[in-house]
């Protein structure tokens, strides 16, 4: 194995991890919060399908990134009024989330393109331009006919190369590293790799913090302090709504090209493992999810792993970070800690 | 000692020279048809300590829950500082200068002591000032108010006292003038309790205002200016420390009721049935809840056990019954007809002690005496649903256990007589009847019976006591404890007197008085078989120089 397939394994494995770690944030903010959270599988798939839908629809990868913040933030809006609010199970809760995702995303999506619950891919091709004409008129009408070029032409989110990624591609080590491997992400995860200082900042340094964490700990401590435990718990499932949708975004218009039919494969789950590894820390959430993200681009790399005389099938590199989700949650691990009042609605008392 | 003293609480009572910090003016509140708080009129002047007194359930907390914005009131008024304030909330209070330290404290485990501190009263949306600041404000008061604790050492590996400290100074750093107390010495050793009323003084000589809620009457006594006492709901009565005694106290808690006669003849007791040797019990909290306790019970004899409630009376019973509360540490030894039983391990659970012969009505029938969401004719199985006459095979005889339970039902005149009702819909009364009936009708050697009357109605109270003295007459053995005092006088052939874990004395119930009982209870040394009595000895009179020493033996107190 040889420095370029090692640098190559490592792009991809940033790739595959980047869905991860933001629906493992996404998480984080709401089970520190107290509210847990096993519907994150679902405001990724709705963010996945709402955002590809809207790309597809007006040409516009921004458009179709709101679209899909705005369809996870909604399930999260469903999930915070059934747990928080009316104090219902939030297991239950999580599970209907996903069923529900599962299901309108398919039927919303025959319904609109007629392709068996796809969307149409995300290139800019004739199928794309008739859609976007109308949308294209509008914004010339704005913007000036060069933007709007510009901007309609931009149907899902394409790599940015960083300066000098060229020029430094031939300096031995370092060349690879920037040019290849830090270089030429989409924008999606260059934002999900700074929510994580952003996270253990807001988390350890602010006000929010400090109250998110101590709901999710003790909320009647935040509740005699003066302070509502369901504005609290609230704004963290917003969070984890809208670090969601940004998860779904991407897996539809950064990593894929369009949307199909149950296209998150168990990744909110699996993030979910991952935060159970990480002990619900930012950084941790970052070196596990890591850890899945390798063990998926080995998988894609090597489908048939031949080690000496034994060849270990595709299933089974297919279903490591399956296995290893399994592990995790077994406790195999490390003794995780779970936040103290997570699962529990908050009633008063005395 | 005058009864006549119960009615005179309210507004008035207390010295107008001072303007009152609180004042509360017909507040009531009821849950469902509970009525937890009934026109409660109470004036605590500025800086002073006063105290709340009434037994567990007579709506201390829920009043003070009110103050604290957690409840809101079905009407009064609340006056702060002599201005009518609506408290909607707890941000309410916490500006009206109120601060409430919670018998359970309210605090995050895992977060440090400066955290927790600045919880909820951040100086801005960044939390480095707010902590600085902290830092020295909290210097500044422990300094000023013995309050010394680790600013940066986490909850988790505070004792108990320090933690209780971090509620005060929550209070404190919030500004408050206020200061509520919940029961804050349940979970403190004597030693820490002591550091407390020091903390408390040097409070109140500040001009803080403190309000102390407690069922502990040496406390009381100990420390603060004025006493209200709360009985059923309540406010009975208002008075300066100084002009009251305990017994008086324990009297207006435990409030005087119509004396119910309970026709008996002498008891003709027989061989010991129940035989307790230095039974100790230290809870999860290393609180020492039962003092190495002795006492026999002898066939065909009604031992009733008087006190305020939480000294060790439900303690007692639920060891006994076999369920002691987790992580508790029980010694001594129990013998049943002379046989030991077992006090901890396997066989130290409840059907065990059926099978021995012990039958139990809990205390709390709601919680351990029934099943509220099943059928009256369920119930009437439960504990003893693996006996024969329930039994086909493996499978459950419904059938039979139903017309066991229509004949209970009948017996003991349970109304309505519907065996399929479930238990949750028959009234307190009734429900109680559906244990005792379950219970005595096993015919035990021993039957322990808790609080048999609370929320009874008067029918059906004779029927119960007609039944356990039936019981008795059958030369069975009965444990009796409750708070009614005229229970325990009528019904009890031997009466003794638990306070603070300890049996304080015994009495004849036909020549000891309610004075005489309600000094025990309320810990004055008992005068017969100790030396004369010193006036009241105060509250934890353990040495200081044993502060980590939570298991102090009854010697050490006397």
């Amino acid at each position: 194995m040889d420095f370029n397939t090692i640098i190559q394994i490592l792009d991809s494995s940033v790739r595959l991890m980047t869905p991860l770690l933001l629906a493992c944030l996404a998480g984080l903010y709401s089970e520190r919060a107290g509210v847990f959270d096993i519907g994150l599988e679902g405001k990724m798939l709705m963010a996945a399908f709402t955002a590809a839908t809207v790309a597809a629809l007006t040409g516009n990868v921004w458009l179709g990134l709101c679209a899909g913040i705005l369809g996870s933030l909604m399930l999260s809006l469903i999930h915070g009024l059934a747990s928080i609010t009316f104090r219902g199970n939030q297991l239950i809760s999580g599970v209907a989330i996903n069923f529900l995702a599962s299901g309108l995303t398919v039927l919303l999506g025959q319904k609109i393109f007629g392709l068996g619950g796809r969307t149409p891919n995300l290139t800019p091709g004739a199928e794309l331009q008739a859609i976007t004409t109308p949308f294209h008129d509008w914004l010339s009408g704005i913007f000036g006919p060069d933007m709007a070029a510009t901007l309609t032409t931009m149907p899902r989110f394409t790599e940015i190369r960083l300066p000098f990624a060229e020029a430094l591609r031939d300096v031995p080590v370092i060349g690879p590293i920037y040019a290849e491997l830090i270089s030429g992400h989409s924008i999606l995860v260059y934002v999900a790799f700074l929510c994580v200082p952003a996270t253990w900042w807001l988390l350890n340094r602010t006000r929010f913090g400090l109250r998110l964490r101590a709901v999710g700990e003790n909320p009647a401590s935040v509740d005699t302090a003066g302070v509502s435990v369901t504005r609290l718990r609230f704004a963290a499932v917003a969070i984890c709504g809208v670090l969601c949708g940004l998860a779904g975004a991407y897996l539809a218009t950064g990593l894929a090209a369009g949307f199909v039919k149950d296209m998150t494969a168990g990744r909110g789950f699996i993030a979910l493992a991952a935060l159970i590894f990480a002990k619900w820390r930012p950084w941790g959430a970052l070196g596990a999810t890591f850890l899945f993200g390798l063990l998926e681009a080995v998988a894609n790399r090597y489908p048939n792993l031949e080690l000496g005389p034994i060849t270990i099938p595709s299933m089974f590199m297919n279903a490591l970070p399956y296995i290893l989700t399994v592990i995790i949650l077994a406790g195999f691990v490390g003794r995780a800690i779970p936040p103290r009042a997570g699962g529990e609605p908050y009633v008063k008392e005395r | 000692m005058s009864a006549d003293k119960t009615q005179q609480g309210g507004p008035d009572s207390a010295p107008q020279s001072v303007p009152s910090a609180i004042q509360l003016v017909g507040i009531s509140k009821a849950f469902g048809p509970v009525q937890a708080n009934k026109d409660i009129n109470l004036t605590v002047p500025k800086g002073t300590i006063h105290g709340i007194i009434g037994e567990n359930g007579a709506g201390k907390s829920t009043l003070m829950s009110i103050l604290y914005g957690f409840y809101k009131p079905d009407s009064g008024e609340i006056r702060i500082n002599g201005t009518p304030i609506q408290i909607t909330d707890s941000m309410a209070a916490i500006r009206a200068g109120i601060g409430m330290v919670f018998q359970h404290f309210k605090l995050v485990r895992n977060f440090t002591v400066l955290e927790n501190i600045i919880l909820g009263a951040e100086d801005g949306p960044m939390l480095r000032p707010s902590l600085a600041r902290a830092r020295t404000r909290l210097r500044e008061l422990a300094e000023e108010y013995e309050l010394q604790v680790d600013p940066d050492e986490t909850i988790d590996e505070l004792s108990v006292g320090h933690q209780q400290r971090v509620e005060i100074l929550k209070a404190l750093y919030r500004q408050a003038d206020i200061l509520i107390l919940d029961e804050p010495t349940g979970v403190l050793t004597p030693a820490e309790a002591d550091h407390l009323f020091r903390i408390l003084n040097g409070l109140r000589d500040e001009g803080k205002t403190i309000i102390l809620i407690t069922h502990k009457l040496r406390e009381i006594m100990e420390i603060t200016d004025n006493v209200s006492v709360m009985r059923r709901g309540e406010m009975v009565a208002s008075v300066k420390t100084a002009e009251t005694t305990p017994e008086e106290l324990a009297e207006l808690m435990v409030g005087r009721k119509v004396l119910l006669e309970v026709d008996k003849t002498p008891a003709q007791p027989g061989k010991p049935i129940l035989e307790v040797r230095e039974l100790r019990m230290i809870d999860a909290d290393k609180v020492e809840r039962i003092r190495s306790v002795s006492f026999d019970i002898r066939a065909g004899e009604v031992v009733g056990i008087a006190g305020v409630s939480g000294n060790g009376q439900t303690q007692l019973l639920e060891i006994l019954g076999g369920f002691p509360e987790k992580g508790a540490k029980i010694s001594g030894e129990v013998l049943m007809n002379g046989q030991p039983l077992d006090l901890t391990g396997r066989k130290s659970d409840a059907a065990t002690r059926r099978q021995r012969g012990i039958g139990h009505v809990p205390e709390d029938r709601q919680d351990e005496g029934l099943i509220m969401d099943f059928a009256a004719w369920e119930n009437v199985s439960f504990g003893y649903h693996n006996a024969p006459e329930y039994s086909k095979g493996i499978f459950i005889d419904r059938a039979a256990i139903r017309a066991d339970a229509e004949g209970k039902i009948q017996r003991f005149d349970v109304r309505p007589p519907n065996p399929d009702l479930a238990a949750r819909n028959f009234s307190g009364g009734n429900q109680q009847k559906i244990v005792v009936a379950r219970e005595v009708e096993r015919n035990p050697d021993l039957l322990l019976i808790g609080q048999p009357t609370r929320g009874v109605d008067i029918g059906a109270i004779e029927f119960i006591h007609k039944r356990i003295v039936e019981l008795r007459d059958a030369g069975k053995a009965v444990l009796l404890v409750s708070v009614e005092l005229d229970e325990i006088m009528s019904l009890s052939d031997r009466v003794l007197v638990m306070f603070d874990g300890m049996i304080m004395g015994e009495r004849d119930p036909e020549t000891t008085t309610a004075g005489e009982l309600g000094l025990l209870m309320a810990g004055v040394t008992d005068t017969e078989n100790t030396s004369p009595a010193e006036g009241i000895t105060p509250a934890h009179n353990h040495p200081a120089d044993h502060p980590d020493e939570p298991t102090a033996t009854p010697e050490d107190r006397v």
